[in-house]
């Protein structure tokens, strides 16, 4: 297993036994630096003990500091789960570079375990070699027994620890109270700043500056909640951790992580539900159209909701409906009255939504569907992602419903994507489902921000009088090149006109039950996502040459993929690979691209899915690497299934 | 000519058109049977359009499933006939999208109170500036007769051979209990009262709800003739009229009153005089409630404007206020800044 994921490199050595590369003289303490290419930390604890927060604010400082990043957040969907217990344990992990990174790395590297429960459920994550920091504080007899821990049982105990790791078990409880005596604050809040001390023991220990975090903590403690008391305990505690770290002298080194060679401009740090919001405000002013996301509540796709209500200036409103039905429903009446429907789900939403989008596909009107996709079937596991949607969002509806589909692939391609999700919808007049997932959601990387200038208008058109040649309205009037219907909206004076689910006799729009019409619409609605195929742009192949393997992706996977296959050319076996962005229609060229190679290799989080479509469609046999685990692959166990499935040739 | 990602344009001196019924008549064959209650509430609702002082583009027409869904169908208005139950949805995402017109929701008892119960109780409880149309004949139609949600306890229909056992459900107490800020009802055959009712309702701004008593010829025929017909009427049911007090019969010689804790009918001429009736105020919602819990034989039932509160704002209205606010707030905040974000490092 490698102990840093630089993605397909061999495996370098461990925390432990990098070599010394650099004395730092500026540093205060006397301890040394180590140069290392990347580093994968997590912070664990309690759902309570505010984790997601730690990791954050680590990712924005390494962001600002210029590595290359990626995160994954873990943690349960239970909100304050019984504090201590197993499944009350919440995660972030965050791995930074100094090269261009796609996964949140394999091992752990460095693991901050903040109780029993968390040492429990992650430390057989961690690397050989690899640092472990626990709160020894918390490993009260209680608390072992909360996670399940036998009678008289202290992992802590275990001598091996010390070998296998750089085990420091620190007393980081006690340490903050100690350090927060002076505080007037009652023993609650001074407990809760915890978190804060562990962040800059590993701030001191990664050789990171505190000044992002102290400006978060004083920023949103002390000037957005005006609990500036609050905010001073934390800086309090945060500065605390650092220059424990500093004197202590627990490790003999620093390790530093140097800035990634990122192309130039300018960055931010985006998570995937950031870069979708983004994606429809910028749609919104790129198409001069209001939009209306209508959704209910349901993870991991509540935060889309959140987001968008901020944006009320930007010509966004949101609803949050009864149901996942309701929004679907509102999300359609307003596209009906000339704004873009938007709505939001996950799983079991989308399942609910079927027969509105049924209608949406008889009455020819524009929609955005967003799936977040999660663990399944059922409430299955919320907070973790799947990619096992795809035949639902391709054939999850009554009757021949046809819809397209597009996958971000990575947190930050979402804002591209979205603005290729509403380009179509407006050019198909039908509904678009973008299927991202929970990593892509929760996740986060760097972004280089885009030039707004450059993205194209999103053409919109509105016909305020009859097509040439025709007296009234023919709401059912096509297009001759896209196959798509007027969009006429209400309050046009004289093309009043009725849509609705019953079958529409093509041009008038009348209701019809004649066969010979029906199949000639149902042909037609088809054709018509088909044809979309026009501005979809071709599939991209990265071919090293002098190959004849393909590994072929869709969605979150993608990060995996790369690290996998890089590794692999590095061992000396040339692989090629794809990713596919547009699922319905495909890329016109992917017909072509999978008669090009022998062994067609498709790693999914589902039991096959695309393999599914591909196989039906080009009839081209294809192998399938499948897990669901309810994470991404692993790169280096992803990239030794690539290896096996070459070694072994094609099913 | 086309408007280029914007509202129609529209002339704003143009005269108010001198709109007729046949304006609102579309070339479609109505498919409802013969005798159907719905014809007479279409004719009234095409008469009352022109009352309204709108534009014909302006309306909305809006149903779900079932008989009475294909309304939208014979307006020649704007219209959508959409999916089961969720038509009080689609009708408010189009108000979302555009407060300016006039939305009208035309439903039956089972698509509005059974499959869309819930949507229903949400668009009230919202207060949606739409005028729902319940066309209440207390049995499914299109799916050839079995028992509604509004059915009688032990109704004998298709799929209740042995008498249902369910309850009904009283549509104007549900609609009261979701804090509908009006709530009506008619009767099918009476278009006057029913124009007069729809009037009122369009000028409500807010969820306006109009239960009507609507006859299905085929499945369940005269199952609101002891309130509709002339000769019965009188004596079966009470026009609620504001301010004044509530007496019914041929003779006009029974009234409600209120006493002991509810209602009770007293007769007038001897002990009783109108006095003692209890006056109809349509503000206030615990009387309303008590008439709602009318019902024949104990008690006449309850026609008219039963509970109206203007005062509540709209859904519709509070948004578009809302959006302003926030307009006005974050001026200066543009894409540009939201794309950047808080926190932004340079490269190269």
């Amino acid at each position: 297993m490698d102990a840093f994921s630089r993605a397909g490199s061999g495996p370098p050595p461990p925390i432990g036994t990098c070599p010394v590369n650099t004395e730092n003289p500026t540093t205060a303490a006397s301890s040394q630096i180590k140069d290392m290419d990347a580093v994968a930390i997590r912070f664990c604890g309690d759902s309570g003990d505010g984790m997601q927060l730690t990791g954050g604010q680590f990712t924005t400082t390494s962001a600002l500091f210029g590595n290359d990043f990626a995160t994954f957040p873990d943690f349960p969907a239970e909100i304050r789960a019984p504090r201590g217990t197993t499944f009350g344990v919440s995660g972030f992990q965050v791995q930074f570079a100094d090269h261009h990174i796609h996964t949140p790395g394999d091992a752990v590297n460095a693991l901050v375990a903040m109780n029993p429960a968390a040492f429990k459920m992650n430390i057989s994550d961690v690397e050989p070699g690899g640092v472990v920091i626990v709160n020894e504080d918390e490993f009260t007899k209680v608390n072992l027994k909360k996670a399940g821990y036998a009678p008289d049982e202290n992992p802590l105990d275990d001598e091996s620890l010390s070998t296998r790791f750089q085990f420091r078990p620190i007393p980081i409880s006690r340490l903050t109270r100690e350090s927060l005596a002076d505080s007037e604050m009652g023993a609650k809040d001074v407990d809760r700043c915890r978190n804060m001390y562990a962040l800059g023991l590993v701030y001191w220990l990664f050789d990171r500056s505190l000044d992002t975090t102290i400006d978060y903590l004083e920023t949103y403690f002390g000037a957005r909640k005006n609990k500036p008391e609050v905010a001073a305990i934390n800086v309090a505690a945060l500065k605390a951790g650092y220059y424990f770290g500093e004197t202590a002298e627990l490790f003999p080194v620093q390790y530093k992580v140097n800035p990634a060679p990122l192309e130039a401009g300018t960055y931010r740090k985006i998570s995937g539900t950031e870069a979708t919001t983004l994606g429809f405000a910028a749609a919104a002013e790129k198409s001069g159209t209001d939009i209306l996301y209508a959704g209910y509540p349901i993870t991991p796709a509540s935060e889309l909701l959140h987001g968008l209500s901020a944006l009320k200036h930007l010509g966004i409103r949101t609803f949050q409906a009864e149901d996942e039905i309701a929004a679907v429903c509102a999300a359609i009446g307003a596209s009906f009255a000339g704004n873009l429907g938007v709505t939001g789900t996950s799983g079991p939403g989308l399942a609910l939504k079927g027969e509105a989008l049924g209608l949406a596909t008889m009455l020819e009107l524009p929609l955005v569907v967003v799936d977040v996709q999660r663990a399944g079937p059922a409430t299955g596991m919320p907070t973790k992602t799947e990619q096992a949607d795809l035949l639902q969002a391709m054939y999850g509806r009554s009757g021949e419903t046809p819809c397209v589909i597009v996958a971000p692939s990575s947190p930050s391609d979402c804002f591209e994507m979205v603005l290729e999700a509403v380009r179509l919808a407006f050019r198909c007049m039908c509904p678009v489902l973008f299927l991202s997932d929970g990593s892509i959601a929760n996740g986060a990387e760097p972004w280089r921000l885009p030039d707004l200038d450059a993205i194209e208008p999103i053409p919109v058109t509105h016909p305020t009088e009859p097509a040439p040649g025709d007296e009234r309205l023919n709401p059912y009037r096509r297009d001759p090149d896209t196959l798509s219907r007027p969009w006429v909206i209400p309050g046009t004076p004289g093309l009043e006109h009725r849509v609705g689910g019953l079958e529409k006799q093509d041009v008038t729009g009348n209701v019809s039950y004649d066969g010979d019409n029906h199949q000639h619409m149902v042909e037609t609605r088809a054709e018509k996502v088909h044809r979309a195929q026009a501005i979809i742009p071709p599939l991209e192949v990265d071919d090293p040459g002098d190959t004849d393997v393909l590994v072929l992706g869709w969605g979150s996977t993608r990060g995996s993929i790369i690290g996998a296959v890089n590794g692999l050319r590095e061992e000396g076996v040339p692989v090629a690979m794809a990713h596919i962005r547009h699922l319905n229609p495909f890329p016109s060229n992917l017909g072509e691209i999978l008669e090009k190679y022998s062994t067609i290799i498709v790693p999914e989080n589902n039991t096959g899915q695309l393999r599914f479509l591909l196989q039906g469609k080009y009839l081209k046999p294809v192998i399938g690497i499948n897990e669901l685990k309810g994470r991404s692959f692993q790169v280096a166990e992803l990239r030794d299934r690539i290896r096996t499935c070459i070694d072994e040739g094609s099913p | 000519m086309t408007t280029e990602n914007g509202n129609p344009a529209k002339d704003a001196d143009v005269q108010l058109p001198t709109l007729k019924a046949k304006d609102f008549t579309t070339d479609q064959d109505v498919r409802w049977c013969p005798g159907c209650g719905d014809y007479a509430v279409l004719a009234a609702v095409r008469k009352t359009l022109p009352t309204l002082g709108r534009n014909k583009e302006d309306f909305v027409f809006v149903s779900g499933i079932g008989c009475a869904a294909r309304f939208p169908y014979y307006m020649e208005t704007y219209g959508m006939h959409s999916i089961h139950g969720r038509a009080p949805a689609f009708a408010t995402g189009i108000k979302i999208a555009n407060p300016e017109l006039d939305v009208w929701l035309v439903s039956g008892d089972g698509d509005l109170l059974s499959i869309g119960g819930n949507h229903t109780l949400h668009i009230m409880r919202r207060n949606v500036d739409v005028n729902i149309i319940l066309l209440n004949n207390r049995i499914y139609g299109l799916t050839k007769g079995q028992y509604s949600p509004t059915s009688e306890r032990g109704k004998v229909t298709k799929s209740t051979p042995d008498g249902s056992i369910d309850s009904p459900l009283n549509p104007l107490s549900l609609a009261l209990g979701a804090d509908s800020t009006f709530v009506a009802r008619g009767i099918d055959i009476d278009a006057k009262h029913l124009t007069v009712l729809m009037q009122r309702g369009a000028a409500h701004r807010g969820t306006a709800f109009i239960e009507v008593y609507q006859d299905c010829n085929i499945f369940n025929h005269q199952a609101w003739f002891y309130a509709s017909q002339k000769e019965s009427r009188p004596e079966t049911t009470v026009e609620c009229v504001h301010g004044e007090p509530l007496v019914f019969g041929a003779e006009g010689d029974k009234g409600i009153r209120f006493h002991d804790g509810g209602l009770e009918v007293i007769q007038l001429g001897g002990e009783y005089t109108v006095e003692d009736c209890m006056v109809h105020d349509e503000r206030n919602r615990l009387q309303a409630w008590m008439l709602t819990r009318m019902h024949y034989p104990e008690f006449p039932e309850p026609l008219g404007v039963l509970y109206c509160d203007p005062d509540v704002p709209a859904y519709d209205a509070a948004l578009q206020e809302q959006v302003a606010h926030v307009r006005e707030q974050r001026a200066g905040q543009d894409l540009a800044g939201l794309v950047q974000g808080k926190e932004t490092w340079d490269v190269g």
